[in-house]
């Protein structure tokens, strides 16, 4: 589990505008990667083109290959139905269907690929809640509403309920930026254990974040309003914090703009 | 973490239940919406083909029904003068009454009200929305008639559509009010304007091009009301544009009074279809003026 | 350095301005003026029914028999009750599918381009007169049904519901009406639905296709339940709409002969109290004859006012949850 993404020349589009310009990179298998860089710079956007949900906004559109383990997620055959459960997404603000109880809410992608097991699914909802490192707190109230818990608890559930379809990659957007420092801290220890079996990329504002947690970064930058965001530079986490390779990089990191 | 269960994957295309039913709902919600609009245009067009040829005669402006003679014996389909100034006149006093006090409530709900009687201010605009005209009607015979032993008068009628024109412009109005910005209203009030001043000159203003449009369709859903004329008007072929005494006829009293002919009679179908199709017309472009200026002068948020 | 201040100056050196109590006087008596009027409505209907229900021989509720200006006066609503209830129900039930499906089209399913316009013909449906519904009900559509309800009588007729009557003839019964009814409720069963479902959250609706769903499942977990109070509560309002017509019932439905036999089917005639109302204008005398249609006045304004009041604290209900 946990498969390799191969991105090739992609440029992204709202219509005619050009948001993202010519990204090629490779995540490997089972590691953290993470997107810097200042607000606007297209990190988000990109992310989303990775489990397609870039065309759900009006107008969205790519160009270029996403490659999943050398299946190119955007070939004309591929449902992006498809596409979507086998690439996972955590979103900034936790999101649990508020009409949902805990239980309901972990296997609501299971229940709607077709799952009907009960035995099975109750088995789901205790992997996907250890998973996520909330089983503890909430076993005793799985049929309380989804939102009834607090706000880093909410975004666990988010992520159980994210794992629990078994996902080759979990991409996570921003997903520590709304919570308190504390619940902070807890997501980023699940995210350590979460890649022993998936491959994750997050995208974060929040440098020191970055540096703790991801193994690769990758740094996007504009070069002014209204221009493509472009992918800078992309290594391992340590070379990029000590040592970047470009000034842009190092002005960034430095706290020089952004 | 062992896989608990298998997928298709990416190759497998869509998959066939699921995307059948999303394809069946996508056909079935399209389909809704198709033949919903059938009985829009079935009604226009059986209003227009058979109405349009009375209402292109010039007399149908002109005159008012001077000297009908009984059915099937009149060979003339005469005017309806009478009958769209009477629309066009108690749905004026209608508004007259109506919009002040409609403008006035929506003022007081959004910028005055806190508290239990706002709360039953608003119940009871919700309440009045629902009154059916026949009721409205109703209370105006019992108070007009039963109770105070007046004779009718075509403003009569007014008063009753005046309960159902309130409510709709009220609700309207109260939207356009939201809309303007809380810091329009501090930007006054920090230059030491004071309350009333700033609702009349800064947000009134702001929010006057959506206020005309409720008024427009409230005229023109009140120039459509026919229960309230069953009850408090009788039908006379002549012209009166006298509001406060006499009889007035209105479009739809006209479509009543020769609605039970029409089978028999081509001359008194013609005149239902002329009315109708004239009534429809009138309705539709206050609309369509309304939707317009609704759109044209939209506050871009 | 005088601070600004950002409430409304109330009060200056002379306490509160002359202005500002004018005006704010005069708002206020405008949004009494609304109420005292709903409650005078309440008060005069009752007021005048009363004495005509008294003297009622038969018993008001549940009698067929009408005849109010006989004497003794008889006042039996259960027929009038049963055609205004069986008419608004077979609206409401075809009227709602279609609101829903179509409010689903108009926020979720229809191109950008073809959204506006699509919502105005939908609300230019709910700017024609009842009373050409009524005169094209009447000539146009019931001769076109008469094939459709001898069909459905035909093979469903050993459900009372759908018995075969002979004593109406050219469409012009209870099922017809119904469908009138069906087409003058949707357009503001669906300007409710539709602004609900326009606000269902995006994020909701982002997470369930995040997790693979496809458009309608999507539909089905974020935005169907996220509306579901919206949907009842324009129901309800709907319901009181088709309660309170007309004059399409006027001039479409056939009424019942005096002492025909009740009947179960939806194929028949008879009227509803508003237009009873309406087309025995004439015959309105003063004291006990008109009082009786008063009273019924007063039932239906009774039957609008809940259903009214309760499409409200629905929504009220659903408010409170949410914050």
């Amino acid at each position: 589990m946990g498969k390799r993404i191969d991105v090739k020349d992609l440029n992204v589009f709202y219509g005619d505008f050009k948001a993202v310009e010519g990204v090629t990179m490779t995540v490997e298998p089972r590691s953290v990667t993470a997107f810097i860089g200042p607000s606007g710079c297209g990190k988000s956007t990109f992310l989303r083109t990775l489990n397609r949900m870039h065309e759900v906004t009006p107008g969205g559109r790519v160009e270029g290959q996403v490659r999943l383990d050398d299946e190119d997620l955007y070939a004309p055959t591929v449902d992006p139905v498809a596409v979507r459960r086998t690439v996972g997404m955590v979103f900034q603000r936790p999101n649990p269907f508020p009409t949902m109880s805990i239980r309901d809410n972990v296997v609501a992608g299971l229940r709607l690929n077709g799952v009907r097991n009960k035995k099975l699914l109750d088995q789901k909802v205790e992997q996907s809640l250890v998973g996520a490192n909330l089983w503890n707190e909430v076993k005793d109230r799985l049929h309380k509403p989804g939102a009834s818990l607090s706000g880093g608890q909410q975004q666990r559930l988010c992520i159980a309920r994210a794992i629990a379809v078994e996902p080759q990659v979990l991409l996570m957007d921003e997903p520590c930026s709304a919570l308190d420092p504390i619940s902070t801290l807890a997501i980023e220890d699940l995210i350590t254990t979460l890649k022993e079996h998936f491959t994750i990329v997050i995208v974060t504002h929040n440098m020191q974040q970055a540096a703790r947690v991801s193994d690769k970064t990758a740094f996007f930058n504009l070069e002014a309003t209204g221009k493509p965001g472009n992918l800078i530079e992309m290594d391992d986490t340590q070379q990029i914090f000590n040592n970047p390779g470009k000034k842009a990089t190092e002005d960034y990191i430095s706290g020089r703009f952004g | 973490m062992e896989r608990a269960w298998h997928d298709a994957g990416l190759g497998g295309g869509r998959s066939g239940a699921r995307a059948l039913k999303n394809t069946f709902a996508t056909v079935l919600i399209w389909g809704a919406f198709l033949i919903a609009l059938i009985p829009l245009v079935w009604i226009m067009w059986s209003v227009l083909s058979k109405g349009l040829h009375p209402i292109l005669n010039i007399t149908w402006w002109q005159k008012d029904q001077s000297g009908v003679g009984a059915p099937g014996f009149d060979h003339t389909v005469r005017g309806a003068r009478h009958a769209i100034v009477g629309t066009l006149l108690v749905a004026f006093w209608t508004s007259v009454i109506a919009i002040p006090v409609a403008i006035m409530t929506a003022i007081y709900l959004v910028e005055y009200g806190a508290g239990r009687v706002a709360r039953a201010v608003s119940f009871m605009v919700d309440i009045l929305s629902g009154v059916p005209s026949i009721v409205a009607a109703l209370f105006v015979y019992t108070a007009w008639v039963t109770i105070f032993h007046w004779k009718l008068i075509p403003l009569c009628s007014s008063l009753a559509l005046v309960l159902l024109m309130v409510p709709v412009v009220t609700r309207s109005t109260e939207e356009m009010l939201k809309l303007v910005p809380n810091e329009l209203r501090e930007a006054s009030y920090a230059l030491g304007v004071p309350k009333w001043k700033t609702i009349v000159k800064v947000v009134l203003p702001t929010s006057m091009s959506g206020i005309i449009t409720g008024s427009l369709l409230g005229f023109a859903r009140v120039a459509g009301e026919t229960a309230p004329l069953l009850l408090l008007a009788s039908y006379t072929p002549y012209l009166n544009e006298n509001s406060f005494s006499g009889i007035m006829a209105a479009l739809p009293t006209m479509i009543n009074n020769n609605f039970a002919n029409m089978s028999g009679d081509q001359v008194s179908a013609d005149r239902v279809w002329g009315a109708a199709c004239t009534l429809i017309l009138l309705v539709l472009v206050i609309n369509l003026v309304g939707r317009l200026i609704a759109r044209l002068t939209k506050v871009k948020s | 350095m005088n601070s600004i201040e950002v409430t409304a100056p109330e009060s200056t050196k002379s306490g509160r301005r002359p202005g500002d109590l004018l005006f704010g006087g005069s708002a206020a008596a405008a949004g009494w003026t609304v109420i005292v009027a709903v409650v005078l409505i309440a008060v005069f209907l009752l007021a005048q029914a009363l004495p005509a229900i008294a003297q009622d021989h038969v018993n008001f509720l549940t009698s067929t028999d009408w005849a109010p200006n006989d004497k003794p006066a008889r006042f039996g609503i259960l027929q009038m009750l049963w055609t205004t209830v069986m008419s608004s129900v077979i609206a409401v039930v075809i009227a709602v599918p279609f609101s829903v499906a179509i409010a689903l089209f108009l926020t979720h399913y229809a191109p950008r381009w073809l959204a506006g316009t699509a919502a105005t013909l939908i609300d230019l449906l709910a700017a024609v007169p009842s009373i050409i519904f009524g005169v094209w009900g009447f000539t146009v559509l019931a001769p076109k049904l008469v094939p459709v309800q001898d069909a459905l009588s035909g093979t469903l007729g050993w459900i009372p519901l759908f018995g075969r009557v002979s004593s109406v003839s050219g469409g012009t019964t209870i099922f017809t009406i119904g469908i009138v009814l069906a087409i003058m409720i949707l357009p503001i069963i669906t300007a409710l639905t539709r602004e609900v479902f326009s606000q269902a959250p995006r994020s909701h609706q982002e997470a369930a296709l995040a997790l693979g769903a496809t458009k309608w499942e999507m539909i089905r977990t974020a935005v169907l339940p996220f509306g579901r109070p919206g949907i009842i509560s324009a129901t309800m309002l709907g319901l009181g709409r088709a309660l309170g017509e007309t004059i399409a019932v006027m001039f479409i439905l056939s009424s019942l002969p005096d002492g025909a036999p009740w009947s179960w089917s939806i194929f028949g005639g008879g009227t509803t109290f508003a237009a009873k109302i309406a087309s025995d204008v004439a015959e309105f005398t003063p004291g006990v004859g008109t009082g009786s249609y008063i009273a019924a006045g007063l039932v239906l304004f009774v039957l609008t006012f809940v259903v009214n009041a309760g499409a409200r604290i629905v929504i009220e209900r659903r408010k409170a949850f949410s914050e």
